[in-house]
């Protein structure tokens, strides 16, 4: 990593999604702030459910069906929130671009593939037809389907979802967009195309300045790929540090179940493994600490009193009453293994 | 576009049905009560007489012989001379059908402009006062029976505003929309009941799919969002559904032209039934049978055209 202090080009602020009725609202993403520099790859990890792909599409504002974002969305200065559907028009696909979690429904099944490319590109771009064209056979095979050139009039059944993922990354990639919402942009692919477009997202991040916001189950990409690492729980952050702190030193009680077990040299593919009790209920969970009914070490003020991610040492934020109790906890109980 | 190979296939697969319908048109004629030849006959007819006009149907003729005979006549365009109207079969079918085609092609535009912006409009604002008002208004149309719409609109709208005739056919283009209103309406109202409510599904559906929030995603213009990937999407399953209400309204024209006295194919069968005139029935069936097999074979190639998924075999 780079010496000189880069900028920070996305500053969320106490982002805050939800759906249904405003009396009784779901709040799928609650009070959640962090930052990303130009040229770093934030790691966003969690449970499913715990509303992680949430706030990627909230940053472009495409919460569906009814979802309604509150808080602030600083991208390069600028609040996203309050812009309507034109003024975001113009960030989307072309300064943010993201990559959907579901590679077998987010292409069009009417359309081939090589025109789900073009017509990013002539939304963004000044290319013509033909340069087009050339611009999407080089995509694709950037990302590593093979015979791209003849590809580009097969529709979407005709690729096998691993080819469609890579397709959409593809897509995404189009117009060399200044942020990636990377929404576990690998999971349908084997472990070397893994690699390999985790290296071209890497590559493009450092020579280009690629923010990345990566969502991913799978600890081993975390540890080989992300700068820093943000652990999501109940729709709330509970934990945010550069990755090997996190990984090797986590401290909020939820991170600690879910990263401490992992060896220090995470494999590839390491996958979370999840901790005892159920997911949580977003409409089930507590005003206080959204970890209360799992939480080892929760005391009486935890069900309704919020924890506020606070500063834990150099660049780290935890957000937990009981930090020392968890951290007596968790080293007792590997000491007893 | 669909290829050539598939669009022959599908025309291919017409022949067994065609088949199975004159196999059916001809056994039903036989089955039904009573004797041709007595309603053809005069009312003092001898029994050589009644023999004479069984010979020259081929009614004495074994039934294997008279099927064979029945579908080369069919194939060279001879349905045989209507008892009724004393007239080759195909030529009285042939200046009938027009006006009945018409009625169809009317009453389905009507259905789509009723319902098309409607459904947009009901899916653009899911459970808003619209959405419920314009649902509960065609609901009222489903719930009601073609002839009775067609006998509440003649009764409002031509007895009492006399805004339209109460029957008959026009003598040119602009005429005949005057005169087939009412009965296109009252079919429309029930067919853009059905094509609303399938449509307002189908936009709702494809408006929150992960390929249009994609869509959303890449930046693209809402008109191009709109065209390109929700209302394609949305047609494909509408299609299939108009297709099919419009085979059944070919059957539903029995009624409409009979209460709006359109002189078109459906109300010939309906007195061809009563007149006991076999040959009339036996061409309309046929008639009713290819109409709808144009239909779905059209239905088909645009559904083909829209999804490329359908492409293949
Ligand atoms: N349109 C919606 N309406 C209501 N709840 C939703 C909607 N979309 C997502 N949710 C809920 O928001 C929560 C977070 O979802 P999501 O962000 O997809 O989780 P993750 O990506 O972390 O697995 C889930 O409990 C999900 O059920
Ligand atoms: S100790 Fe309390 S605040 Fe900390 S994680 Fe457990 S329940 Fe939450
Ligand atoms: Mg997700």
């Amino acid at each position: 990593m780079s010496q000189i202090e880069k900028e920070t080009v996305l500053d969320i602020r106490r982002l805050r999604t939800e759906f249904g009725l405003t009396e009784r609202p779901l709040v799928a993403v609650d009070d959640v702030s962090f930052q990303v520099k130009a040229g770093e790859i934030l790691g966003l990890v969690g449970e499913s459910g715990s509303g992680k792909s949430i706030t990627l599409r909230s940053i472009l504002g495409i919460v569906r069906p009814r979802g309604r974002v509150k808080g602030e969305i600083l991208w390069k200065g600028r609040d996203l929130v309050p812009l309507d559907e034109a003024a975001l028009r113009r960030v989307r696909g072309r300064e943010i671009a993201m990559i959907f979690q579901e590679p077998m429904s987010s292409l069009n099944p009417l359309l081939t593939v090589g025109l789900q490319i073009s017509e990013n590109l002539a939304a963004h771009t000044d290319l013509d037809a033909k340069a087009r064209k050339a611009r999407a056979v080089e995509l694709l095979d950037m990302v590593g389907i093979p015979a791209a050139r003849d590809r580009l009039g097969d529709y979407p059944h005709e690729f096998s979802g691993g080819m469609r993922q890579r397709v959409m990354i593809a897509i995404a990639l189009a117009s060399n967009p200044q942020l990636l919402l990377a929404d576990e942009p690998t999971t349908a692919l084997d472990v070397t195309i893994q690699d390999q477009i985790l290296r071209l997202i890497q590559a493009l991040s450092r020579d280009l300045g690629m923010a990345v916001i990566l969502v991913t189950h799978d600890m081993g990409v975390v540890a080989e790929t992300c700068d820093r690492v943000a652990v999501m729980y109940g729709g709330r952050l509970c934990e945010t540090g550069p990755t090997a702190d996190v990984i090797g030193d986590a401290r909020h009680p939820y991170s600690l179940g879910l990263l401490r077990s992992i060896p220090r040299d995470v494999a590839p593919r390491t996958l979370l493994y999840s901790i005892p009790g159920a997911p949580p209920s977003l409409n089930a969970l507590p005003a206080g600490c959204a970890f209360t009914a799992r939480c080892p070490v929760a005391g009486p003020e935890c069900r309704d009193v919020r924890p506020n991610l606070g500063t834990a040492g150099k660049n780290r934020q935890v957000a937990c009453h009981h930090r020392e109790q968890a951290l007596i906890h968790f080293s007792a109980r590997e000491a007893a293994q | 576009m669909p290829s050539l190979s598939y669009l022959m296939a599908r025309l291919l697969q017409i022949i067994p049905t065609f088949l199975l319908v004159m196999i059916f048109i001809f056994l039903f004629v036989r089955l039904l009560p009573g004797d041709p030849a007595i309603a053809m006959a005069e009312a003092k007819a001898t029994d050589a007489q009644l023999e004479q006009i069984r010979h020259n149907l081929g009614l004495d003729q074994p039934l294997p012989i008279q099927f064979l005979l029945f579908v080369t006549n069919t194939l060279t365009g001879d349905l045989g001379r209507s008892i009724m109207l004393k007239a080759p079969v195909t030529e009285i079918i042939l200046t009938r059908l027009p006006t009945t085609i018409f009625l169809a092609l009317y009453s389905v535009l009507l259905a789509i402009c009723l319902a098309g912006p409607l459904a947009f409009l009901a899916a653009a604002r899911v459970n808003s006062a619209l959405d419920v008002t314009i649902r509960s208004v065609f609901q009222v149309g489903l719930s009601m029976p073609v002839f009775y719409i067609g006998l509440v609109l003649l009764t409002v709208l031509a007895a009492q505003l006399r805004w339209f005739p109460v029957g008959g056919y026009g003598t040119s283009f602009l005429d005949n929309l005057h005169h087939l209103m009412l009965p296109a309406l009252s079919v429309a109202l029930y067919t853009s009941a059905i094509i609303l409510r399938n449509l307002r599904a189908s936009l709702i559906e494809v408006l929150d799919a992960d390929y249009v929030q994609f869509a959303r995603a890449k930046g693209l213009s809402p008109h191009i969002v709109m065209t390109r990937h929700v209302l394609r999407n949305a047609l494909v399953s509408t299609v299939t559904l108009l297709g099919l209400s419009i085979g059944n309204l070919m059957s539903g024209t029995l009624v409409t032209e009979t209460v709006f006295a359109v002189p078109g194919v459906g109300r010939l069968m309906l007195e061809a039934i009563f007149a006991r005139d076999y040959p009339l029935i036996q061409g309309l069936t046929l008639t009713f049978a290819v109409l709808v097999s144009v239909v779905f074979l059209l239905t088909d190639i645009v559904q083909s055209w829209l999804d490329p998924r359908l492409r293949q075999s």
